[in-house]
C-alpha cells in the first residue's frame, strides 16, 4: 500500500451523515458523481470545490453519526480524500468506510491543524504531520476489516474470497 | 455464568457460545433495504456477480422514504427496486405499506431473530427481542446473497428503569433523557438491554420508541425481553405462533449497569441541532413553531396517534402552525380510521398523509422553509434533516407535539391532561 500525502481539512464534533450527504439531495443517490459535488457541503460549503486529491478529512468526536447511507463515505472517497481521521466514529459509518475502501483512523486529532501537510503510511500504522514534524500512531484495524480494506472494499473482498475472510 | 440477551441470540446464530468483542460469522434471519439505500444494494450485488438471493422470502425491499415518489430520479430508483424484486423473488413492500421497521414488527420480526437492515433505525425491532442492527447497502447486499454477515459481539449494558411514568411523560421522554445523559456517542458499539418495572409495564409501542432511538446514543442494538407484551402484540398481528419467551439471565455479565427512576422524569425536548441537546420542557423557551410532525418509526403507531388525538379532540391547531400526521403503516392507518383517531386529528386541522417516513427525511411531504421551526416526534434533528439546513428541529413525544400544535408554541402536554 502506497504512502498517502495531502493537507488537513478540520471539522468539529458530531459531523452527521446529513452534513456529508444531505437528505435534500436524496434524489442524487443514484448519481454519485453529482452527489459528490456537494460532499460535506452543510459543514463547510467550500470543501467540495476546493478539496485536492490526497487530502485528509479530520474530525472530532462521533464522526459520521446518523444514517446508514453508504453514499456518505463513498462520496468522501470520490472527492479524492486519502483517509478520514477522527477521535471517534459512529459505528455504521466506520464499517461503511472500510466497506467502500476509505481508511478511517481513530486518533486524538487536537494536534492537527487546518492545512497541515500529512503523510499516511497505512502499512506501518503511522501518520506524519510534515508541517509540525510530528508522528502519530493509530491502533490497527481488526484483521477482518484490515483484509476488507486492503482488498479495496467489501465488493472486491467478496469477489476474491467468495465470503468474509474472518482471520 | 448466565447470558445476556445478546449472548443468547447471537450464540444461536453463530453456532457456539459467544463473548463480547469476539468477531463471528452470524446467520441472518431477515435482511432488508429501503428506497434510499436499496438501489446501491442492487448495484453492488451486480458488481459482485451475486444474482441469487440466499432466501428471497426473507429479503425485503421497502419503498417508504420517498413514497409516493416526488421526482423522476426517485421514480427510477423505485422502478429499479421493483424490477429487482421481480427478478430475485425478494419481497417488495410498495408505497402505502408503511415504514420498513414498523412493517417488519407487524409481519416479520420474531423473538430471537437476527435482523439486519440498510437503515440505521433497524434497531427498532430490538423491542421484539430480536438482535436487530443497521448496516450499509453493501453489507446488506452480501447478507441477502450469503444468508450471513459478520459481527463484533457487542458488550451489553443493562439499563434498569424503575418506578412509574407520571402522567404526560412517555417512553420518548425517557429515551431523550437517556441520550441527553450519556450523549450521542455514549454507547457506541454497545448493546443496551432494557429492564425494570417501568420497562416491563410498557406497551410494545413504548418499547419500539426506545429501541428505535438506541442508535442515537451510538448503540448497535437496544433489546427487550420477550414477555407477555410481546406475546400480545404478536397475537394482535395474527402471529401468535411466532412468540417465544426469552429473557436475560439474572446472573449475566454486563459491562455497565445504568439505573433510572421513571417517576422523576418530566417531558423532555431535544433542541437544535443535536439529539443529545436535551432539556426538560420547563427549561425550554416557548418557541413559536411553524410545523408539528407526528409519525415515523419512532412514534408512528396507533397508541401514539391516540395520545395526540386525546389532546386535540375538540380543539384546533393554532393559526400559523401546520400539523402533519403520517401513520407508520397501512395497518395503523386502517385501525386509526376504524376507531376515529384520524377523524379527530383531521377535524383538529391535521394533514393526514399516506403511511411512510413522511417529512422526517427531508425528501417530501413537509420540507421546511428558511428559518422555520418544526417540533417532531422523529428520532433526529441534525441540521438539514428535514430538507433545509436553515431550519430548526425540536424532538419530543406525541403528547408534547399535540399540545404544541394547539398553542403554536412549545408546550408542556400536562397542561392538557
Amino acid at each position: 500500500m502506497e504512502t498517502l500525502t495531502g493537507k488537513a481539512w478540520k471539522f468539529g464534533d458530531g459531523i452527521s451523515t446529513d452534513h456529508i450527504a444531505p437528505g435534500r439531495l436524496f434524489h442524487l443517490r443514484s448519481n454519485l458523481p453529482e452527489l459528490a459535488k456537494h460532499v460535506l457541503e452543510d459543514a463547510r460549503s467550500e470543501f467540495a470545490s476546493q478539496v485536492q486529491q490526497g487530502d485528509f478529512v479530520i474530525g472530532g468526536r462521533n464522526f459520521g453519526q446518523g444514517s446508514s447511507r453508504e453514499h456518505a463515505p463513498t462520496i468522501i472517497k470520490m472527492a479524492g480524500v486519502s483517509a478520514v481521521i477522527a477521535k471517534s466514529f459512529a459505528r455504521i459509518f466506520f464499517r461503511n468506510c472500510i466497506n467502500v475502501g476509505l481508511p478511517a483512523l481513530i486518533l486524538d486529532t487536537d494536534g492537527i491543524n487546518e492545512g497541515d501537510r500529512l503523510e499516511l503510511a497505512l502499512l506501518t500504522g503511522e501518520l506524519k504531520n510534515l508541517t509540525r514534524n510530528e508522528t502519530y500512531t493509530f491502533p490497527p484495524l481488526p484483521p477482518l476489516m484490515a483484509n476488507i480494506l486492503s482488498d479495496g472494499g467489501l465488493v472486491e473482498h467478496i469477489k476474491k474470497h467468495k465470503d468474509f475472510k474472518l482471520d | 455464568m448466565g447470558k445476556t440477551l445478546v449472548e443468547k441470540i447471537l450464540g444461536e446464530h453463530v453456532g457456539h457460545d459467544v463473548r463480547p468483542n469476539e468477531f463471528a460469522g452470524v446467520r441472518v434471519d431477515l435482511a432488508y433495504v429501503q428506497d434510499g439505500t436499496g438501489p446501491l444494494t442492487v448495484r453492488q450485488l451486480e458488481k459482485i456477480g451475486l444474482e441469487k438471493l440466499y432466501d428471497p422470502q426473507r429479503s425485503l425491499v421497502f419503498l417508504d422514504h420517498a413514497s409516493p415518489s416526488p421526482r423522476q430520479e426517485l421514480s427510477n430508483d423505485h422502478k429499479l427496486l421493483r424490477d429487482f424484486c421481480r427478478k430475485t423473488n425478494a419481497i417488495i413492500s410498495d408505497i402505502g405499506n408503511g415504514i420498513s421497521h414498523n412493517v417488519v414488527s407487524e409481519r416479520y420480526a420474531r423473538p430471537g431473530d437476527v435482523i439486519v437492515g440498510a437503515d440505521s433505525h433497524t434497531c427498532t425491532n430490538g423491542a421484539m427481542c430480536a438482535f436487530a442492527t443497521g448496516m450499509g447497502s453493501t453489507d446488506i447486499a452480501v447478507a441477502m446473497a450469503l444468508g450471513h454477515t459478520w459481527m463484533r459481539v457487542p458488550e451489553s449494558w443493562k439499563v434498569i428503569v424503575t418506578g412509574m411514568f407520571q402522567k404526560g411523560v412517555y417512553a420518548k421522554d425517557f429515551m431523550l433523557y437517556l441520550i441527553g445523559t450519556i450523549e450521542a456517542d455514549g454507547a457506541t458499539y454497545k448493546a443496551l438491554e432494557f429492564s425494570g418495572f417501568a420497562i416491563d409495564s410498557l406497551s410494545m409501542t413504548g418499547r419500539f420508541t426506545i429501541a428505535n432511538m438506541a442508535v442515537e446514543c451510538g448503540a448497535k442494538a437496544g433489546l427487550f425481553n420477550s414477555d407477555e407484551a410481546t406475546a400480545q402484540f404478536l397475537d394482535e398481528q395474527g402471529r401468535a405462533d411466532d412468540f417465544k419467551p426469552i429473557s436475560a439471565d439474572s446472573d449475566a455479565d454486563y459491562e455497565k449497569i445504568l439505573e433510572f427512576d421513571a417517576g422523576t422524569l418530566e417531558p423532555m425536548i431535544a433542541c437544535p441541532h443535536f439529539v443529545d441537546n436535551v432539556q426538560p420542557i420547563g427549561s425550554v423557551e416557548p418557541v413559536g413553531v411553524d410545523q408539528v410532525f407526528i409519525g415515523t418509526s419512532t412514534n408512528g403507531r396507533l397508541e401514539d396517534f391516540r395520545t395526540a388525538a386525546a389532546i386535540l379532540k375538540g380543539r384546533k391547531v393554532a393559526g400559523g402552525t401546520r400539523l402533519l400526521i403520517t401513520p407508520g403503516s397501512r395497518k395503523v392507518l386502517l385501525d386509526g380510521m376504524a376507531d376515529g383517531t384520524f377523524q379527530t386529528l383531521a377535524e383538529a386541522g391535521g394533514v393526514i398523509t399516506g403511511p411512510g417516513c413522511g417529512a422526517c427525511v427531508g425528501v417530501h411531504e413537509g420540507v421546511l422553509g428558511d428559518g422555520e421551526v418544526c417540533l417532531s416526534t422523529q428520532n433526529r434533528n441534525f441540521k438539514g434533516r428535514m430538507g433545509n439546513p436553515k431550519a430548526s428541529l425540536y424532538l419530543a413525544s406525541p403528547a408534547t407535539a399535540a399540545a404544541t400544535a394547539v398553542n403554536g408554541t412549545i408546550t408542556d402536554p400536562r397542561e392538557f391532561i
